[in-house]
């Protein structure tokens, strides 16, 4: 089963306001395509973009009075099986290129896909650091309590490459089945660091402080887009992918924690 | 041992007061309708249901009553049910023996006093089975001898034979006239079938919408039945004699035939809505004729309570419309006969 | 018998089973030997069975009393009771582990204390998976014996009672042996749904091999990567589970079909 999510106008009129004053002076709707769409769209993408894609659908419809946007965010290697198994999907966005292949691999993808941001490594702290993590080093400690992603979800595979190329043994507590997961134990405070995106560091508020360090650098993350095949609404999937690869869709990104590509 | 109870319980439309009295080695037969606070009373006195006011107190303890209640665990009583209810799960030793050994007895000692009472109810050689390879009168036996294992100062019967067939009533109730006769201590009764009462109890207390009606002696109830319910329910003869083969020949003279050999002393039961009254000497031949004469006239709703004096004293119940066209009246010469298997027999 | 009856009754066969066939008919035979011999299984399958038994014995202990309470204690606030024991029935496995790390978590209302007084911290350890299975499990037992409890006939209780057995001796000697077909079937669930227990283990005890991971969670996280071994994974955890039931099923028959 897809968990849909329908947006609520109200609140995300709200935080799509709120971003756009961040992401300062562009004026209203420049980005937006001139040719109105319409119908249901349907937008899956990797969980970590939840906030700004959901902004963005905010934003769509605001321009698109006839247009409603459903998102299904979840992990992309889930989305990427449930897009191969014929999900009724209009727009495909990947937290990495593998799931993406599986997509296009079997011919799923209408025309190229484009990388639209980029994600990288970040230690996550809770606020306050209280285990006085300082760097990738601290993963070698036995003391504190350590979640790292397993290497089998793109987390854990990135996480596994800053490690080689930092020379460092992690001796982790825990291999989370994904990026959230890992957050949700450092905002609780039942891990003293996480290793997870800078996306997940930016969404997760005051709870979690992020620390950046070099070899986050050997593992950076590109998240394409594309437009499916079978696409009901391939005239609005393209509006969308359009608007995620304006100025505008860049902005509510860079301020997300991503890295522009 | 004995027991002075003085009770009463409200649930819901049940309104029960009751004051009960049973002296050392006497046996009480409380009698009664369905839902007139029979079995209530039974759980009061078992500590399973405490009353709402009164006493209970048995030997000079108190069980109930001056603020305290003593739990069901902490009463010298034993129980027997209408369904036997032995323990699914053990051995019917087992379940003779469970009242030991919650007392704290050994398990062998446990076991042999268990293996003595089993014989002594009849059910040698039968303590390793399970209750469900019982018969019905067996488990009864076996709930019985259960319930006497402790030699507990009160013994509560609460329908003891109400569930078993007619043969098999006949020879438990037989049985358990003969434990009860060496019981010590005080034994309440609980049963709808005046026969029981009859048979088994030494007082009876007749009980409707949870009042006592009519108190005292068994033959003394079924000649002077105060309420309906009463001369419906016990107006039975109750003919002391001497079986010899199908005949019983009665201690003051006189002789019924009966359906079943009998032998030795018995009772010889006879229900007033079995006895057929007429003025001439019936025609053929039923087994049981007799000479009599009306001494009392009762109408009870739609039926004529008599009182029969002569060679056998007999009650009968007439519907009101027969003795009108019969032309009867107290004082009337009649014939009177019963069935040779209307007579219910057991031993005394 | 009859057909409104019976066709429900053969649809429902086939919408369990089949995907049971479509499982075994994906499975890679050729691969088995392999898969099965990866490093990680024996040991992911193992902690399965001993954490899932332990959260059984548990949930036993503690959820065989509070089934006698909830059936036959007369307290007004029995209805809640019965209410907060199946909030894990209705609660989804992720939540319920978030809720375990807030009592029991190093941040924890009991969590912290433990911490604090004897140095003990319970997340990322095999006690977190007996806890969160436990967790998510006894409901299952508690409803099944608490059942088992209303249908058992209480007056063998009076009877026990009368003969001087306490409340206590009552409950070991005569409630305990009659319901205990109920127990049984009781325990089985519990046991079975603690071995399948997957989203409060992953949140509060966590995913490392040889400690917290146990079979759901390398059948997940398979699943990431290669479906084909995930699907070997399942097909085994099926496997030993469906043997241990029917070996167990037949041990109580032999024993006499106290049901």
């Amino acid at each position: 089963m897809v968990p849909r999510m329908r947006i609520d106008r109200r609140v995300l009129a709200g935080l799509a306001a709120a971003a756009l004053v961040a992401g300062c002076g562009s004026s209203e709707g420049a980005d937006v395509p001139d040719d109105a769409v319409s119908g249901t769209l349907t937008v899956f993408a990797a969980a970590s973009l939840t906030e700004v894609f959901t902004a963005l659908g905010g934003r769509l419809e605001d321009a698109n009075p006839a247009l409603q946007v459903q998102f299904s965010f979840a992990g992309s290697s889930a989305l990427a099986t449930q897009i191969s198994q014929g999900a009724p999907a209009d727009v495909f966005a990947s937290a990495n290129e593998a799931q993406m292949a599986v997509v296009t691999d079997a011919d799923l993808a209408e025309g190229e896909t484009q990388v639209f941001t980029r994600n990288v490594l970040q230690i996550a702290v809770p606020a306050g650091n209280p285990a006085g993590i300082s760097g990738l080093a601290d993963f070698a400690r036995e003391e504190p309590a350590l979640a790292v992603c397993a290497a089998e979800v793109p987390c854990g595979a990135a996480a596994e490459d800053v490690f080689a190329a930092a020379g460092v043994t992690a001796r982790p507590d825990t291999l989370e089945e994904d990026v959230r997961a890992a957050l949700t134990k450092v905002e609780l405070g039942e891990v003293d660091a996480a290793l997870v995106y800078a996306s997940d560091v930016a969404a997760a508020g005051d709870a979690v402080e992020g620390i950046a360090f070099p070899e986050a650098e050997q593992a950076v993350n590109d998240y394409p887009v594309c437009v499916l095949a079978d696409a009901p609404n391939p005239a609005a999937a393209r509006a969308f992918v359009d608007l995620v690869l304006s100025g505008e869709g860049r902005r509510l990104l860079t301020d997300a924690g991503f890295r522009a590509p | 041992m004995s027991l002075h109870a003085s009770i009463a319980v409200r649930r819901g439309t049940l309104d029960l007061e009751l004051d009960v009295e049973v002296a050392d080695g006497e046996v009480l037969a409380v009698l009664g309708p369905n839902g007139a606070g029979k079995s209530t009373l039974l759980r009061v006195l078992a500590g399973l249901l405490p009353p709402d006011a009164g006493s209970v107190v048995v030997d000079g303890a108190t069980w109930d009553g001056d603020g305290t209640s003593l739990p069901p665990h902490s009463r010298s009583l034993g129980m027997v049910f209408q369904d036997a209810l032995l323990f699914p799960h053990l051995s019917v030793a087992d379940n003779v023996a469970f009242g030991l050994r919650t007392r704290g007895a050994g398990r062998a000692p446990a076991r042999a006093v268990a293996a003595d009472w089993l014989a002594r109810v009849g059910l040698e050689g039968l303590g390793d089975r399970r209750p469900r390879e019982l018969s019905g009168g067996q488990a009864q036996r076996a709930a019985l001898a259960r319930a006497l294992v402790g030699e507990p100062a009160l013994l509560l019967l609460d329908e003891p034979l109400s569930a078993l067939d007619a043969r098999t009533r006949l020879a438990v109730r037989a049985e358990l006239r003969r434990h009860l006769a060496e019981f010590r201590g005080s034994t309440v009764l609980v049963t709808h079938d005046p026969v029981d009462a009859m048979a088994l109890a030494d007082r009876v207390v007749v009980v409707e919408d949870g009042r006592v009606v009519q108190a005292g002696p068994p033959q003394e109830i079924a000649r002077r039945p105060r309420t309906d319910y009463v001369a419906r329910l016990v107006g039975l003869a109750l003919l002391p004699g001497t079986g010899r083969g199908t005949r019983v020949h009665l201690d003051d003279g006189g002789a019924v035939a009966v359906a079943e050999e009998a032998s030795g002393p018995v009772f010889a039961a006879i229900r007033p809505e079995s006895v057929a009254l007429y003025v001439a000497r019936p025609e053929g031949s039923p087994r049981n004729v007799w000479r009599a004469t009306i001494a009392g006239a009762t109408p009870h709703g739609a039926t004529v309570r008599c009182d029969l004096t002569g060679e056998v004293p007999l009650v009968a119940d007439v519907t009101a419309t027969a003795f009108a066209e019969l032309g009867l009246a107290v004082g009337a010469e009649v014939w009177a006969t019963v069935k040779a298997s209307e007579v219910a027999v057991y031993s005394r | 018998m009859p057909a409104p009856l019976l066709v429900p009754a053969a649809i429902g066969v086939l919408f369990l089973a089949l995907p049971l066939v479509g499982l075994l008919v994906r499975t890679p035979w050729s691969q088995l030997a392999t898969q099965l011999a990866a490093p990680g299984v024996g040991q992911a399958l193992r902690l399965s069975l001993v954490s899932a038994t332990l959260a059984t014995l548990l949930s036993l202990l503690l959820g065989v009393p509070l089934a006698w309470v909830l059936a036959r204690s007369r307290t007004r606030g029995r209805t809640v009771l019965r209410a907060l024991v199946t909030v894990p029935l209705v609660l989804p496995p992720v939540v319920g582990g978030v809720a375990l790390f807030l009592v029991l978590g190093r941040q924890g209302i009991v969590g912290s204390w433990l911490d604090d007084a004897f140095g003990i911290t319970i997340p990322f350890t095999t006690t977190a998976v007996v806890i969160a299975e436990t967790f998510v499990a006894m409901p299952f037992l508690v409803i099944s014996v608490e059942g088992a409890l209303r249908a058992a006939d209480a007056r063998f209780e009076d009877v026990a009672a009368t003969l001087g057995a306490g409340r206590w001796t009552t409950f070991r000697r005569v409630t305990l042996p009659l319901v205990a077909p109920g127990i049984a079937a009781g325990a089985v669930l519990c046991w079975a749904r603690a071995l399948g227990e997957f989203g409060a283990t992953i949140t509060f005890a966590g995913n490392f091999p040889g400690t917290t991971q146990t079979m759901p969670l390398a059948v997940y996280l398979a699943l990431q990567r290669d479906p084909d071994a995930a699907i070997v994974l399942s097909v085994l955890l099926l496997a030993v589970s469906l043997a241990t039931l029917l070996l167990l099923r037949d041990r109580w028959l032999g024993r006499g079909g106290a049901a």
